[in-house]
């Protein structure tokens, strides 16, 4: 031990001994990032009304009342829903953009391209207030087509940069080739190209669902009425008063999230692309 | 016109006609943030020069300027941010630095404690920081237990707990770039600087650092402008007592219905934004910020 702490652990010949504190210091931070939100998990199976830590009696008591209530399960069908819609519309219109963009060279594609990430640098706020006005308008105002909508233009950039870059470490002439054997662009894009991208699109797809699930803000004005969401409600409830219930969704999203995330790993494994 | 140059001129059509039908890909995308964003933040543009008697004034921008509520709202805005991002430097920057010197094998098991709660819903680690800070809460039972201080103190509810939710939620923003960054960087130029007589800290601060500058300048960026406009974390760990821009705009319409206030103070947040992006895109390409780590 002490010989490995006298040992050089850099380029520079500082031993691990003098880096000490920074590993101190980084193993704290990782246990800071990561302990809040596991913290949720076992409080959520307390009997109690006050969340505590480790919890006295252990009981499903606040997943039964998550379950039994036609209002948080409505408000979850209608998250599930939006999001799914979300993730149908951006990864297709998102995925077509991004290859357009790369491949055109006209003259206004980083323009466009700007445009389309926009979204992602003009605050949230903004974004929701211009939305429910133009939705009065359209009359979609408290529709899932409204917010579906606005959830899209929020998922887009993503969609935008992971396969933009996924495309940037493809090499396009080999669909030149496939289309000098004689396939039409569209079909050497989709049997040349697409299975070469996979990954960056199902990654993509992911980050929509995720997007619109977790959006707060722009659900807070545009849905409601017969169609608030799950994350709404949430808001809502939190501003009120700490409810337990509340760390009982909390819990299945986080499981839900990871267990997504750990299947995209698996299914891209090999993929090319990011 | 002899038929070789007809048959350039031939395929310079085609060409221009398939750069143009390719830049359509990008059209359904174009026209859904046309709808959804542009026009309307637009119609808040000009909303925001119609004073209350329904006719153009300046009053929603002169309101900003005399009183003293709105001018103090900006000011926490920018503390809180410039103090985030500042937090999130002092942090994220040793850690990654940790990250960028273990074998890449050990540092991705790492970057899953960054990437976790990257993944994990904003509300529900919003939520968290909630329950572990109230009064009552874990941070403060077990600090008096350990005998750190005696009385519960308030963490939550005021500046205290808006920083620590916004600094653990940006966190992931910041490492990621910074991260990319520092393993790009080839060890070999520090190796060359203690060669020629530099102290490790001498190397460490005139060549490590200098070269993390692009990652840095990205993160940094991205975790100011996305603290300028953020609500949920600030609204909630804030309870009332932090009001920032973006939570003055939500009140001015749902309390007050008034679209004129709203959209001007929207509009000068967006300005900033757009202000300090434009600066930064001088030095920095557009995507690279928005790419962050990925």
């Amino acid at each position: 031990m002490w010989s490995w702490l006298k040992s050089p652990a850099s380029e520079t010949q500082v031993t691990h001994l003098q880096r000490l504190w920074l590993y101190v210091f980084a193993i704290v931070v990782m246990v800071l990032l990561v302990t809040p939100t596991l913290i949720v998990i076992p409080m959520s199976f307390s009997d109690s009304q006050y969340l505590e830590f480790p919890p006295q009696e252990w009981s499903l008591r606040w997943y039964r009342h998550y379950l039994s209530s036609p209002e948080w399960m409505e408000a979850t069908w209608t998250s599930v829903k939006v999001a799914f819609l979300t993730m149908l519309v951006a990864t297709p219109i998102g995925v077509v953009a991004a290859y357009g963009l790369h491949a055109s060279r006209f003259g206004l594609v980083q323009l466009a391209f700007v445009t389309l990430i926009t979204p992602m640098m003009v605050p949230v706020v903004l974004v929701a207030i211009g939305a429910f006005y133009a939705y009065v308008k359209l009359k979609i105002l408290y529709t899932i087509t409204g917010l579906v909508m606005a959830h899209t233009i929020l998922a887009l950039p993503l969609v935008l940069i992971v396969t933009g870059s996924a495309l940037k470490g493809y090499d396009m002439n080999q669909e030149l080739a496939a289309r000098s054997l004689g396939a039409p662009r569209w079909k050497a894009f989709l049997t040349v190209t697409l299975p070469q991208i996979r990954f960056a699109v199902v990654t993509s797809a992911l980050l929509s669902f995720l997007t619109s699930f977790d959006e707060v803000v722009i659900a807070m004005f545009v849905s409601g009425g017969d169609n608030p969401t799950l994350t709404r409600n949430m808001f809502n409830a939190l501003r009120d008063q700490i409810d337990p219930t509340i760390a009982a969704i909390s819990t299945i999203m986080i499981v839900v999230t990871t267990l997504a995330m750990i299947l995209a790993q698996v299914f891209g494994r090999g993929g090319a692309g990011k | 016109m002899s038929a070789t140059n007809l048959n350039a001129a031939g395929l310079r059509r085609d060409e221009a006609a398939e750069r143009l039908a390719l830049f359509g890909l990008a059209s359904p995308a174009l026209l859904l943030v046309l709808v959804v964003m542009v026009i309307p933040v637009g119609w808040l543009f000009y909303v925001s020069f119609i004073g209350a008697d329904g006719n153009f004034s300046l009053e929603n921008y002169v309101r900003m300027i005399d009183e003293k509520s709105y001018f103090r709202i900006f000011v926490t805005t920018f503390e809180v941010s410039l103090l985030t991002t500042g937090l999130c430097i002092l942090i994220g920057y040793p850690l990654a630095y940790f990250m960028s010197c273990l074998p890449v094998r050990i540092a991705n098991l790492c970057l899953i404690t960054v990437l976790l709660p990257f993944w994990t819903s904003l509300l529900v680690r919003t939520y968290a920081w909630l329950v572990l800070l109230q009064k009552k809460g874990l941070v403060n039972s077990w600090a008096i237990s350990l005998g750190l201080w005696d009385e519960p103190i308030k963490m939550v509810h005021n500046m205290t707990g808006t920083l620590i939710g916004m600094v653990h939620i940006m966190l992931p923003f910041l490492i990621l770039p910074v991260y990319g960054a520092m393993r790009s960087i080839d060890r070999d130029y520090l190796k060359a600087a203690s060669n020629l007589g530099a102290s490790p800290t001498r190397a460490f601060w005139t060549v490590f650092v200098p070269l993390t500058t692009p990652g840095l300048f990205a993160g940094a960026l991205m975790v100011f402008v996305l603290c300028l406009g953020f609500y949920v974390t600030p609204a909630v760990l804030g309870g009332g007592r932090v009001i920032l821009v973006s939570m003055k705009i939500v009140s001015n319409i749902e309390l007050f219905v008034n679209w004129g206030a709203a959209s001007a103070l929207g509009v000068v947040l967006l300005g900033i934004t757009v202000l300090i992006l434009w600066a930064a895109s001088r030095f920095l390409r557009l995507e690279q910020i928005a790419g962050g780590g990925h």
